[in-house]
């Protein structure tokens, strides 16, 4: 495996084929737990789990998947891999596993890893791929907890639970609610696009 | 701890006051790609609606008469997905006989329909909240119109807004979350209405 194309996977996933600001993939599910930076944390660690192993099994298997069931073994596979992080998760971390509650596995509909799956995994060796579901699943996460810092640094004026701003800090509420969640993304893909555009002129 | 509320305060809870997609982003990647025409937006949330209230009473009895008794409760997510995307193909392969109209209408958005996250978070927040048989049925029956009322809204909107001048970097998705943000703000209105947990 050349080192070269290693820099490549890990330059497109963090950089400008960022799953969540190129493509708008995979926020369905997340959204939901970006209040609190400790659930994001879990969370994304959970999704890289699943991004990296599933992109590594479907590698192995995709010269004898029939193409025609292929999306159906793919998201059995993903499931799989999702079931083993949901029960990990009730064991060690009992009190985040409930307040993720159904979000664990709504992992499994999140587009970026069946978009990896179909888009790399399936062209490329088992190691790349694996590397390219790390990749892209930091490249989710550091968008995601960007986002979870400053909702709970104005929602709750706290970060990781503790107090950063004081008890003359009024709560913004409407950071912790849904929709502070849809206009910091939007302010998040604002600044990102405006930046790359002005960059290509 | 769910069984006292009635059908109808869920029903009309899951439509308004918790809509599935403003207050649980669920099913947002094709809220966010198919809202651009009024007409395909109301093709897909027809397909949902009856998609959701079909796989969550599909999904609940397989919860309670196969997964339960046989103590494999952790195995719900393969099963949920195997049965909505089984009864999707089924849909497909149905409506394809059936009617040519109402298969150019809803055919290509079925596919689409399975790996929307709203479908299975249905399915997954039935089986957490406890809702009996005739609950989980109102549930799904009212997530779907919920987010079908949503992707219309969305679609009207984004259909008026086409000509407007927007900045560059915020044209498209951009634009289209903040007024998602608004008119989740508009939805945040009806709550207190009804309480569910």
């Amino acid at each position: 495996m050349a080192l070269y194309k290693v820099k490549r996977v890990f330059g497109e996933d963090l950089g400008a084929n960022n799953p969540v600001f190129a493509q708008v993939l995979g926020i369905c599910s997340t959204l939901a737990v970006t209040n609190v930076l400790k659930n994001t944390v879990v969370m994304c660690a959970g999704l890289i789990f699943v991004t990296a192993l599933s992109n590594l099994t479907v590698s192995f298997l995709r010269n004898i998947m029939p193409g025609r069931i292929r999306m159906m073994v793919e998201t059995l596979i993903i499931a799989s891999y999702v079931i083993i992080v949901d029960i990990v998760l009730r064991a060690y971390l009992p009190d985040i596993s409930r307040q993720l509650g159904p979000y664990v596995g709504l992992i499994i509909t999140n587009c970026i890893i069946m978009g990896r799956a179909e888009a790399f995994a399936l062209k490329n060796p088992p190691g790349l791929s694996f590397l390219d579901g790390i990749a892209s699943g930091i490249g989710y996460s550091y968008v995601l907890m960007s986002i979870a810092v400053l909702r709970e640094l104005f929602g709750s004026g706290s970060i990781w639970g503790y107090k950063v701003l004081g008890a003359s800090w009024t709560n913004w509420s409407i950071m912790v609610m849904a929709p502070g969640a849809f206009f910091m993304l939007a302010i998040f893909i604002w600044i990102v696009k405006g930046s790359t555009n002005r960059g290509e002129k | 701890m769910s069984q006292g509320i009635a059908f109808y305060a869920i029903f009309f809870a899951a439509i308004f006051t918790n809509n599935i997609l403003l207050t649980n982003y669920l099913g947002m990647c094709s809220f966010l790609a198919v809202s651009r025409e009024v007409k395909t937006s109301t093709g897909l949330g027809m397909a949902v609606v009856f998609v959701m209230t079909v796989t969550s009473v599909l999904n609940w009895l397989a919860y309670r008469y196969i997964l339960l008794p046989l103590d494999l409760t952790y195995l719900r997510y393969i099963v949920f997905i195997v049965i909505i995307a089984a009864f999707v193909q089924l849909l497909e392969m149905i409506i394809e006989r059936v009617s040519d109209t109402l298969y150019s209408a809803l055919g290509i958005f079925l596919p689409l329909i399975t790996v929307n996250c709203a479908i299975l978070g249905v399915s997954l927040f039935m089986v957490i909240r406890k809702y009996t048989l005739l609950q989980s049925f109102f549930y799904g029956l009212g997530s779907g119109i919920g987010w079908a009322l949503a992707i219309i809204a969305m679609a009207g909107i984004r259909q008026k807004m086409a000509k407007a001048r927007i900045p560059k970097g915020l044209a498209g998705a951009g634009i289209t979350l903040i007024i998602a943000g608004i008119m989740a703000l508009a939805f945040m209105g009806f709550s207190g209405m009804i309480k569910i947990t």
